[in-house]
């Protein structure tokens, strides 16, 4: 059984100073009921703070798939493309 | 970047861009694709079958240079129960010669695909995303990237961004995707000595074999695939979008559940976990196809949602779209008329090619999934195990009994004969459309 972080590690990333993807309001994670985007990331991207109330963003894992950007349930994430050149290379593909 | 003007732009280093790069280069057309990753291929994934015919049209005898994995001689369907299995297949000498599909993997075969465009005098451009379309009007007459002064100008742009196309959603030719129009696949190559594959799988030379799986996928409408490959396995699950919300399993934990049932965990046991991989599929079908061109551009593979995803197929319907567009540009360009009437070319041969035929034949099968219980892609493949278990199980009870009992099963898996019958002709409508 591997882990994500064991599978996120045989991804070459080649990580933006600035995150490709932005929650738009936080105040609508806050009123969110199902924060699924915790669930449906293939990589572990998005996690809930209860105490900050607030969804935080790991972009350095995005694996570019888009799913957050179809899933959320109310449509709060920003999603572009990294920066030319940015973001996942993978070896096999 | 100098403020060129092309003849054409082509967004997305895929399967479906570099065929119309290489076309349209071939013929003469002065042609830039851009390409958002290191190399073209570094941000794609596929399950992984290339097929001989639609890329034979483009380039004839591809496989003698092409980097290409196994020849596929077998193709297996396997319906999952807990512990258990009910198996189909077909395996045939005749799909060797000529061969009908190969297993790949896209980093090497994307990158090979774009250098035969680049050879026939494409420019292609890598590292830089084109984050805008410019217009005149109603047209489009060229792209923004992320480059400085990146602004590029040409008569037609081919987009070809890929299944999330944030171009086609600037067009406003497609509404956004809903999550039951797309299937989340997660993949990992997993490494395995070639003698083991061979072994394991029953294989001499360059043959492959794949394997499709439905069931035990947390009853979620999904299949899962294991493709043999020269020394890695292709291993992975897709499942429709909107079932990951429902049923909040998470992706990666999927792929290791699946990986844990006895028949899969014996053919990939010993294997390493060379790459994990996510993409998104675009299973909307035939009612999801948008306009597939305007003035100034056209809208290609994936972007088009032109995957035919009973079949598994979609790089070649990509490439032959990628083809059917350079053809028209090329009149177009010959008529010097790249509005939506000088492009349309594009829309009459994919309409007459089998991209629209197929797409067409199963066009109710998206109705139909969104129709049933996602749980019988479990309870059916389920019932169908009990029932193979009983009817071979020697333990006294009668013949006659044991049939009753299976089709009794069966019938609760569906919810009731109604439903059953039901489940049939809808069934056999949505895929003859």
């Amino acid at each position: 059984m591997s882990t994500i972080a064991e599978k996120l590690y045989t991804i070459r990333y080649k990580v933006d100073e600035n995150s490709h993807l932005i929650i738009k309001d936080q105040d609508v994670c806050l009123h969110c009921e199902t924060k699924e985007c915790q669930f449906f990331c293939p990589a572990e991207v998005y996690q809930w703070h209860d105490e900050e109330k607030m969804t935080s963003v790991a972009f350095e894992n995005c694996v570019e798939c888009g799913t957050c950007r179809i899933g959320c349930p109310h449509y709060n994430i920003e999603w572009v493309y990294p920066k030319g050149g940015y973001g996942i290379t993978y070896k096999f593909g | 970047m100098a403020t060129e003007r092309f003849d054409a732009i082509i967004v997305g280093g895929g399967p479906a861009g570099s065929a119309a790069a290489y076309m349209m280069a071939k013929a003469g057309l002065k042609v830039v694709l851009i390409e958002r990753g290191e190399f073209p291929g570094a941000k794609n994934i596929f399950g992984g079958v290339l097929y001989r015919k639609q890329l034979e049209d483009i380039i004839p005898e591809f496989w003698k240079e092409a980097p290409l994995e196994r020849r596929v001689v077998e193709q297996r369907l396997w319906l999952l129960g807990k512990d258990s299995v009910v198996t189909m297949g077909h395996r045939n000498e005749a799909f060797k010669e000529p061969t009908n599909s190969w297993t790949g993997l896209r980093v090497k075969f994307d990158q090979w695909f774009a250098s035969k465009a680049e050879q026939a005098g494409s420019l292609n451009i890598y590292e830089t995303v084109v984050t805008d379309l410019l217009r005149e009007g109603d047209r489009v007459v060229g792209v923004r990237t992320d480059r400085e002064e990146g602004d590029l100008y040409a008569n037609v742009v081919v987009v070809a961004d890929g299944v999330n196309s944030l171009l086609g959603k600037q067009l406003g030719v497609h509404r956004e995707w809903q999550p039951d129009q797309v299937s989340l696949a997660v993949k990992e190559v997993i490494a395995m000595p070639k003698e083991k594959i061979m072994d394991r799988f029953n294989l001499e030379g360059d043959e492959g074999v794949t394997t499709e799986f439905i069931g035990q996928l947390g009853g979620m409408a999904g299949l899962g695939f294991m493709y043999t490959n020269q020394e890695t396995i292709s291993f992975g699950v897709g499942v429709m979008v909107s079932d990951l919300k429902r049923t909040k399993i998470r992706p990666y934990e999927l792929i290791e559940n699946v990986k844990q049932h006895p028949m899969i965990r014996k053919l990939l046991q010993g294997g390493e976990g060379k790459e994990y991989a996510a993409h998104l599929i675009p299973e909307g079908g035939f009612h999801a196809i948008p306009p597939l061109s305007g003035n100034g551009w056209v809208i290609c593979g994936d972007a088009a949602q032109l995957v035919n995803f009973v079949h598994r197929e979609g790089t070649n319907l990509a490439m032959t779209s990628g083809k059917y567009a350079a053809e028209a540009i090329i009149e177009a360009h010959a008529k010097g008329d790249f509005s939506k009437a000088g492009l349309y070319g594009y829309d009459r041969r994919v309409r007459e090619s089998f991209i629209h035929k197929d797409l067409k034949k199963y066009q109710g099968l998206h109705g139909l999934l969104n129709e049933i219980d996602p749980n019988l892609f479990d309870r059916l493949p389920a019932a169908l195990n009990d029932a193979a278990y009983q009817m071979l199980l020697i333990d006294g009870i009668s013949k006659a009994e044991k049939q009753k009992a299976a089709i009794r099963g069966l019938r609760e898996a569906a919810g009731g004969t109604a439903n059953l019958i039901k489940l049939g002709i809808k069934g056999w409508r949505s895929i003859n459309g």
